[in-house]
């Protein structure tokens, strides 16, 4: 470990890192722009200069090494002088309009120059103005304000992998610019925005809403994909004014997925704010006890097996749980949260999971991508793919539907036999994978919905097990999940007895009356017309959709920004969200929901608040318990059933932009959906 | 003044043709074996003894330069040639390129051996596109004459590709030239790591410029030792000097170093147009060295230190005349101008920097100037000397620092209350 030398303070630093890395690590101050831990260096904004010994000018931090017996100083006359200069010729052509700019209150080249520059400047001249570009849909662009730091240049090129941005023009006539004026095409240009060191690029959704200092700041999680991003939001007492993402290295590092970011404009749309009664056909609103009363009416004469419930998309897992436990109140054990009608075996949970881990994907050196587009799926555990094809050391290879998803792969073909093949050593990347220290799958849902599921997971064990997938500290068999509630829901058992019965089987009996009630907890993505007009169905949910427009009784539950719950994420890592503003309306939090109706029925659920739930829980499963995650044990049967039918493995997502209930209210999403999906060229 | 003997360039004018046969009676190649098999040290340190500094402005000693290139590194080395001649007022490469591409692809042979590099590129300014094709020419014929190739002359393999430019001055600058020439936008590397260790392809290259390579044969030829005895102290040999402006004959010359400059442009220029008491400054190398007034021409001579002792530089070469007609703000706002038009854009001191001069000077242009702008200038370019990724914005500062070091009165003249 080198020794360095900063402002006569002897430190020791990790090796191979730069010399801004090593400051900031030691707590020492340097400020900069053009810089970004994330992004690589160029070394062009020149603030982060310092006096080195030995160099005949000051260097730049973030392109110098450090090396044994460095000796820098970060703070005298030169470097101020240094740092006033640059700060007084940014400002030359900066607007200066913080009063109107989003990013006032936040912005780096404000706070820099509160902190290192000069209060008025001599050079009194005319400053330049610059076209507003059109970045699409998602960033409102005020390009007179750029510093060209080219941060969003280096992320759309190294991070998101579409080179749709550039500088064009020279010198100070340099722009920011898209190819040919379209909009930034990738999945991840929200957090262009969110590198930009100034007020030139911002995020749409909160333009004029706010100043930073204003909001309310909650640290949460993500739902709109399985991969539980860390977030940041910000509100008001009344609304959610943005998304940030939050650090955190081992899911999504700096890194947020539009979906998750611009999905806040529908978080006040067509949402279920009363409770509704369907009375005559017509839905009408009513009171919490009028609609428990209603449901009460239509439960007490059935048994136990005429009754079912279903769980779909966003349900934290301590609604899951006490439905669970109401329906086995009332001898039911007709439920299922695998509403995509995927049978998962919830006894063997190494089968559902992403098992390596999104971290690991760093240390991988080939990767079997199995009927899946990880760009649309998970676009931010794409991005670490794209990180590892970028450090060169990986393989990757994809079985399914051809697509860009930002990195070079070698397309096997889109039939599941190719699996096969592999398997029995007919296909050249068995070897690769053989030859590979690190290999892992990335199995899709879309395969799985495409070729019989069991059968495809089998035949993948088969190949986990048999190429070296599965090692004592490494296990690549990785399912990628979309749903941010199917691993609780399978964690905490929301499925029957018998995980071969699936939601199919529900609806089977539904439409043959054996089932003559149904709740559905914010489920919409069903085959509603096996429903039969005598069915009665509870829909519990937020937003107004399918499930709501056939419901019986309607119940407005919570948003997950609206409530406190613990959501399981597809590596099995378990998180809590926190409430960051009030339910709206009447509607209430989900399992109180489910609390007090099992009051109403005199079987009330044996907790008086989520403290004494999640108690219940986490003695039901023991991961509730834990902050790590709980490695989930390889099964394999060699004597498995691996017929695969042999199928083009099609995948799940064809428009990222809408795949449920909240992104289709979205303005923003439906925009993007116009300019991205239905026409492509603009 | 330079004997006839000891020139470098004995066709500079062109004036016995351009073929490799009369390059070859003219003394060309004469005895490139005999160089080439007393080895690569011995090159090298011919080269040190010899004295040659680089041509194309930033004047580093050659061997030196070719001796930092690692002996048993085993990446490929490169070559490349900076034929990208873009200095305002300079146009020496030109001359070369057109009459003497013989001298310099020898002196490619040469330099490549000693660095054993197996491919060269000279990368030559986008508008000298018949110079480009008369040194294609060149090139044809050596490689019909075995000179260039594979298993040269016994000794060496050796490619030689022209790589044409697209008109940024800033490829120029030996690092935007690589960027440029792998393909990418000219943008200046960070110094270091330096080319001899980390250039062209993340290999180790040597970069010099056209009239720097050209010297190198006439230097082994005739010896270390007659080259260093011509020219003064520290600046040592012959050079190539521009001379354009208010004189009656704009000439390229060859002449030895530290010559004096009234003589040069008295007997090779012919003198200044008015006679040298209508001499009003001149600009010894090129734009970005600083102006000098006439009072400090009288006895100036053209070498390095004594340019330096002027408070000017060498730099290219390229002497700028201008006579009592001229207008030197509007002189100092066409070069800031130009540095401006030419910044890369990429740090901030050079895109900002250059902008905010110029804008600036446009107020004085446009007599809208206030004495507080002159100060605002001073300490604009001042402070942004050395901040820079790459030169560029110090030529800049060198540029508007001459000119208010001798010329602020003209801006204050200029300026409003």
């Amino acid at each position: 470990m080198p020794k360095i030398i900063v402002n006569g303070k002897e430190y020791q630093v990790d090796e191979g890192i730069t010399l801004i890395q090593a400051c900031d690590s030691l707590g020492i101050q340097i400020p900069r722009f053009c810089y970004h831990e994330k992004l690589p260096s160029v070394g062009s904004c020149r603030m982060c200069a310092v006096e080195l010994k030995g160099a005949p000018k000051l260097v730049s931090s973030c392109t110098t090494s450090v090396f044994d017996g460095m000796e820098v100083v970060t703070e005298s006359d030169k470097v101020d002088q240094m740092r006033k200069t640059m700060l007084e010729i940014l400002l030359i052509n900066h607007p200066l309009d913080c009063p109107i700019c989003d990013k006032g209150g936040e912005c780096d080249l404000q706070d820099q120059t509160y902190a290192y520059g000069l209060d008025r400047s001599s050079i009194d001249v005319q400053k330049r103005s610059v076209e507003k570009k059109d970045f699409g849909p998602l960033i409102d662009s005020y390009m007179t304000r750029c510093i060209h730091c080219t941060r969003c240049v280096r992320f759309c090129t190294e991070i998101a992998g579409v080179e749709s941005l550039g500088a064009i023009g020279r010198g100070d006539e340099t722009e920011i610019n898209t190819y040919v004026g379209m909009a930034v095409t990738s999945e991840l240009s929200g957090n262009i925005a969110d590198v930009c060191p100034v007020g030139a690029l911002t995020n749409s959704n909160y333009a004029y809403k706010a100043r930073p200092w204003e909001l309310i700041s909650t640290e949460t999680i993500d739902i709109m994909d399985a991969l539980g991003s860390n977030i940041k939001v910000d509100s008001s007492p009344l609304a959610v004014l943005r998304i940030l993402p939050r650090l955190n290295e081992s899911i999504n590092e700096e890194w947020l997925a539009d979906k998750s970011r611009y999905i806040v404009d529908a978080l006040r749309v067509q949402r279920l704010d009363t409770p509704l009664i369907r009375e005559n056909g017509h839905l009408r609103s009513a009171t919490w006890e009028e609609a428990f009363e209603t449901i009460k009416n239509n439960l007490v004469n059935l048994k136990g097996e005429e009754i079912s419930a279903i769980a779909g998309n966003f349900n934290d897992v301590e609604t899951m749980f006490a439905l669970k436990e109401l329906m086995e109140s009332l001898g039911s054990s007709n439920i299922d949260c695998r509403i995509q009608n995927i049978l998962f075996n919830n006894k063997d949970t190494s089968s559902y999971l992403f098992n390596s881990q999104i971290a690991s994907i760093d240390d991988s050196d080939a990767i079997l991508i199995i009927g899946s587009n990880p760009r649309k799926e998970a676009p931010v555990l794409n991005a670490r793919i794209r990180k590892a094809y970028l450090s060169g050391n990986v393989k990757i290879a994809l079985v399914g539907e051809k697509e860009d998803l930002t990195y070079n792969y070698d397309h096997l073909g889109e039939n599941s036999n190719i699996l096969q093949d592999i398997l029995n050593e007919k296909h050249n990347f068995a070897q690769v994978l053989k030859s590979a220290k690190k290999p892992m799958l990335i199995l899709g849902l879309g395969a799985l919905l495409s070729d019989n599921a069991e059968m495809l997971i089998n035949l993948c064990k088969a190949i986990a097990n048999k190429f070296g997938l599965i090692l004592d500290d490494w296990n690549g068999f990785n399912v990628l999940q979309t749903s941010s509630s199917l691993v609780g829901g399978l964690e905490i058992g929301f499925v029957p007895k018998d995980y071969k019965v699936g939601v199919h089987h529900i609806l089977e009996d539904i439409s043959v009356n054996k089932i003559k009630f149904t709740w559905l907890l914010n489920a919409d993505e069903l085959n509603f017309n096996k429903f039969q007009k005598n069915t009665f169905v509870v829909y519990q949910g937020h937003h107004g959709d399918a499930g709501a427009s056939i419901a019986n009784v309607v119940l407005p539950g919570c948003l997950w920004l609206e409530k406190d719950g613990t959501y399981v994420n597809m590596e099995r890592r378990v998180q809590k969200s926190y409430k960051c503003v009030s339910p709206i309306g009447q509607s209430k939090e989900d399992w109180k929901i489910i609390r007090k109706f099992s009051e109403v029925i005199d079987k009330a659920l044996p907790y008086n608040n989520l403290e004494e739930l999640r108690e219940k829980m986490s003695q039901y499963n023991t991961i509730f318990n834990n902050i790590n995650i709980e490695p989930a044990k390889f099964s394999y049967d060699s004597k498995a059933d691996t017929n695969i039918i042999g199928k083009s493995l099609l995948n799940i997502i064809k428009n990222y932009y809408i795949t449920d209930v909240i992104s289709k209210n979205s303005l923003k999403m439906n925009e993007c959906t116009k300019l991205f999906v239905n026409n492509k060229s603009k | 003044m330079l004997a006839e003997e000891n020139k470098v360039f004995n066709n500079l004018y062109g004036q016995n043709g351009v073929t490799l046969d009369i390059a070859k009676k003219l003394g060309s190649f004469a005895d490139l074996k005999g160089i080439l098999e007393k080895g690569s040290d011995f090159i090298i340190n011919e080269m040190k003894a010899s004295n040659l500094k680089g041509r194309g402005g930033a004047a580093f000693s050659v061997g030196m330069k070719w001796s930092f290139i690692s002996k048993d590194d085993p990446r490929d080395r490169y070559l490349v040639i900076n034929g990208d001649e873009g200095e305002p007022g300079t146009c020496k490469d030109r001359e070369l390129l057109r009459h003497e591409p013989y001298k310099l692809i020898e002196g490619i042979i040469i330099a490549s051996y000693a660095i054993k590099a197996k491919a060269c590129y000279v990368y030559i300014r986008g508008e000298f596109a018949e110079e480009a094709k008369v040194l294609q020419k060149a090139i044809d014929e050596c490689y019909q004459d075995k000179l260039l190739g594979t298993n040269c002359l016994g000794l060496y393999d050796l490619d030689v590709y022209i790589h044409l430019g697209a008109g940024a001055y800033i490829c120029g600058e030996e690092t935007a030239l690589l960027e440029s020439l792998e393909g990418r936008k000219g943008f200046p590397r960070l110094k270091p790591p330096f080319p001899a260790n980390c250039g062209l392809y993340s290999s180790p290259t040597v970069i010099n410029n056209v009239e720097t390579i050209a010297t190198v044969p006439a230097i082994l030829y005739r010896g270390a030792k007659w080259y260093s005895s011509i020219g003064v102290e520290n600046s040592a040999g012959t050079k190539l000097f521009c001379i354009s402006g208010h004189v009656n004959n704009p000439c390229v010359v060859e002449e030895e170093m530290g010559v004096s400059l009234k003589d040069m442009i008295e007997t090779h220029a012919r003198g200044v147009i008015g006679g040298w008491d209508n001499l009003l400054a001149v600009i010894p190398g090129g734009a970005s060295t600083p102006i000098l007034p006439k009072n400090f021409c009288d006895r100036l001579n053209m070498d390095f230190d004594s340019l330096k002792g002027a408070g000017s530089a060498l730099g290219t070469g390229a002497i700028m005349v201008f006579n009592k007609n001229t207008n030197l703000l509007k002189v100092i706002h066409n070069i800031v101008h130009f540095y401006y038009d030419e910044s890369c854009g990429q740090c901030t001191p050079c895109r900002e920097g250059s902008g905010g001069a110029l804008k600036l000077l446009n107020k004085f242009m446009n007599n809208q100037g206030t004495a507080k702008d002159i100060d605002a200038l001073d300490n604009l370019v001042g402070r942004t000397l050395g901040t820079s990724i790459c030169g560029l914005n110090d030529a800049t500062v060198f540029a508007v620092k001459g000119f208010l070091k001798h010329y602020k009165d003209l801006l204050l003249e200029k300026s409003i209350n």
